[in-house]
């Protein structure tokens, strides 16, 4: 019965909406004998959801707004008002429908992204396929995903190749190819193709899953103003209470003591400040950037000093080959095979660069030198072929004692102020050759930083491991403020520490794994997750899952129009509070009327903040179509 | 310890999330209770040994918010 009446509320408050005409028609045309009867009807109608609310919540000893109601509207029948009865139980019920219709949409992103979940999958299991529920899949399954599938899992291509559809994970529209040996994420969608899959995370522990996840806490999660706005209803409930008893104690007037309870309930104020997080938060993850709650939201309005990280943050991360020099007439290639066959041994993203491109080349770099040393920070020496290799930078040759020319040394130098890592080879003690590596920068970075100083950032400052001459090309390119070069982790601690001591507050971004100490350390630590690695999702405040800057300066916009968003709907909900309390006293505001009001400044400031949903949606779009008419 | 979530419809009034979060973590066993307001679900730690599921979501339901998984 309950469930039935539940399930039929809307149904309930329409029939009572009807039975409000009826009677201003009765009203009209003079039949006062059936108003009352009608009014009486829809009283009834509309209240028996209200009463059994009310019921349920009084029945566990806890109090409710709905108990408020009852007791009001029960007395409006006593002494006869009719109309106040039916229009306030009406009222009620039709803004709860309006309340819950707006939350709905307010909640709509993460709703969206909830909605992206995979239901099913396909998977090879002893030569026979079969279509499981996701809840089945285990690690190690060897999923299939066709051409519009979803892909279930994450975990890494063994067969095919497809483009595939990101938005779930990266907030990124633009289709990506993925092939052999590419990790692939839970949630998106084969546009084109098919593959097939090694599962290596499943259910829960997929950055899908964990991205919704950590959305949902972030929107629980509360900011100082509604932390203010929580102690404030806490006394000021109570205080309400009070003051209705006065108020009845010194009028003797029942109705008016109850109508100012039931108007001074602080819908607006206890519901303004989190439904602006709430769309906020929810912008941002549609959008690729997860902003981790409330107090992020407030801290990163506040920001006015940007940190990065060069490699991989303001500089795309993938360093390419751009050039061998070569002296005494070495041959390029023989010489780019030898160092690729010693650079096997490093795990550095320098060496990983020459052996990539020897492979590139098809070059046969052979065996995995036995006799290779690497050491940090210069470089390495390893026997190839009988022949002794040095590979590093100018500190291993001056520390292994290779002349080194003045030519060369010209070139390198001429190399790295156009922006290359420079890279010495020396065979049997004489060098070589010089390998020139280049890291580009990302494509949209001068935008975005342009962007962000408009907005507010008075100062952007990066901190690099990196040589003084590659630091300077990036910083005059990007008219940067300052920079700092050739330093370890913890001097970029160090930096972000006496930043902060100045009085800054510093947002930090940098690619997660070594730059997570100062990503800490940071009022706002940012990730530029390539697809969200976990530690950087952990450690971080904001995570850009998509990888681009320009996520950066939408979540900076975003969280200061969050921060502006909450401040309308907390003045408005004081102010309205105020008025209302004032207007009851002061005898202009009824029952009726105040209820109205009151259901009114709730839906305004849900309606505001449903603005925050749109915000920049339009900037968003055009820059899509744009990336898809250059691809 | 377990922790469970309740899915519940749409939750619309903010005094809901007080009325759920003060009974249940009221109930024996019960470690935390945690109403995710804009979520709509109540997010539960409790002993398995003294209280069970299903009486928690009975109690959900008794407030009058049925639980929809």
């Amino acid at each position: 019965m309950i469930r039935y009446i539940n399930k039929h509320k809307n149904h309930i408050t329409a029939i009572s909406a009807i039975l409000l005409v009826l009677a201003i028609i009765t009203h009209i045309t003079g039949y006062h004998g059936l108003r009352h009867g009608i009014l009486l009807a829809a009283t009834i109608f509309a209240g028996i959801p209200i009463f059994i609310k009310a019921f349920q919540a009084l029945r566990m000893k806890a109090f409710s707004i709905e108990l408020l109601v009852t007791i009001a509207v029960i007395g409006a029948i006593f002494i006869g008002e009719y109309v106040e009865s039916a229009v306030v139980t009406y009222l009620f019920l039709f803004g709860d429908y309006l309340e819950a219709r707006t939350l709905e949409r307010t909640r709509s992103s993460l709703k969206d992204l909830v909605d992206m979940a995979p239901q099913e999958a396909t998977v090879v299991r002893d030569g026979d396929q079969m279509t499981l529920l996701v809840e089945n899949v285990v690690e190690g399954d060897h999923v299939i995903i066709r051409s519009g599938g979803k892909i279930p899992v994450d975990g890494k291509i063994i067969t095919g190749q497809a483009s595939l559809n990101e938005a779930a994970v990266t907030g990124e529209s633009v289709p990506a190819t993925k092939k052999l040996d590419d990790n692939v994420f839970s949630g998106t969608i084969v546009d084109n193709g098919y593959i097939e899959v090694i599962a290596e995370k499943i259910g829960d522990d997929t950055t899908f899953a964990k991205i919704i996840e950590l959305v949902e806490e972030a929107q629980e999660s509360k900011s100082k103003t509604e932390k203010f706005l929580d102690k404030f209803a806490n006394i000021y409930t109570p205080a309400v209470v009070v003051l209705s008893v006065l108020v009845y104690v010194f009028t003797r007037d029942l109705h008016t003591a109850i109508t100012f309870l039931v108007v001074a309930c602080p819908g607006a104020l206890v519901i303004g400040a989190p439904v602006s997080n709430v769309a906020g938060i929810g912008n941002g993850a549609k959008n690729g950037v997860l902003v981790k709650g409330g107090e992020v939201m407030d801290k990163f309005a506040k920001v006015d000093t940007l940190v990065f990280d060069k490699t991989g943050t303001l500089t795309k991360g993938k360093p390419e080959l751009t050039d061998i020099h070569t002296f005494d007439k070495q041959d390029e290639n023989e010489l780019l095979r030898l160092v690729a066959q010693a650079e096997t041994i490093s795990e550095h993203h320098l060496g990983q660069t020459i052996v990539k491109e020897a492979k590139a080349r098809k070059l046969n770099s052979g065996e995995k030198p036995e006799d290779g040393e690497v050491i940090k920070g210069k470089g390495l020496r390893a026997n190839i072929e009988g022949k002794m290799l040095t590979i590093g930078n100018r500190k291993l040759m001056h520390a292994d004692n290779i002349d080194l020319p003045s030519e060369f040394a010209a070139y390198a130098i001429e190399r790295e102020t156009s922006g290359n890592t420079a890279i010495f080879a020396a065979v049997d003690g004489k060098v070589r050759g010089i390998f020139s590596i280049a890291d580009q920068i990302r494509d949209d970075a001068p935008a975005a930083l342009a962007e962000m100083r408009k907005n507010g950032i008075k100062k952007i400052i990066m901190l690099t491991g990196d040589n003084k001459h590659t630091a300077e090309l990036v910083a005059n390119q990007l008219d940067l403020d300052e920079f700092y070069t050739e330093l370890l982790p913890e001097d970029k601690v160090a930096y972000v520490k006496k930043l902060k001591e100045k009085g800054h507050v510093v947002a930090m971004a940098g690619d997660g794994i070594n730059d997570a100490p100062a990503i800490a350390t940071a009022d706002i630590g940012l990730a530029m997750g390539e697809g969200g690695t976990d530690i950087s999702m952990e450690t971080a405040d904001v995570v850009l899952m998509a990888d681009k800057l320009k996520q950066f300066s939408h979540a900076y916009s975003l969280s200061k129009a969050t921060i502006r968003n909450m401040k309308q709907n907390t003045f408005f909900a004081v102010g309205i509070v105020f008025v209302l309390l004032a207007g009851v006293l002061g005898g202009t505001v009824h029952l009726a009327s105040g209820m109205f009001i009151h259901e009114a400044s709730v839906l305004l400031v849900i309606l505001n903040a449903m603005r925050l949903i749109r915000f920049n949606h339009k900037n968003t779009k055009e820059d899509t179509t744009m990336q898809v008419a250059h691809a | 310890m377990t922790t469970t979530k309740f899915r519940l419809e749409p939750l619309t009034c903010p005094s809901c999330i007080k009325k759920i979060e003060s009974k249940l973590g009221k109930m024996d066993g019960v470690e935390e209770a945690k109403v995710l307001f804009n979520s709509s679900k109540v997010k539960a730690t409790y002993n398995e040994k003294n209280v069970s599921k299903e009486k928690l979501q009975e109690t959900i339901e008794k407030l009058g918010y049925p639980v929809l998984k």
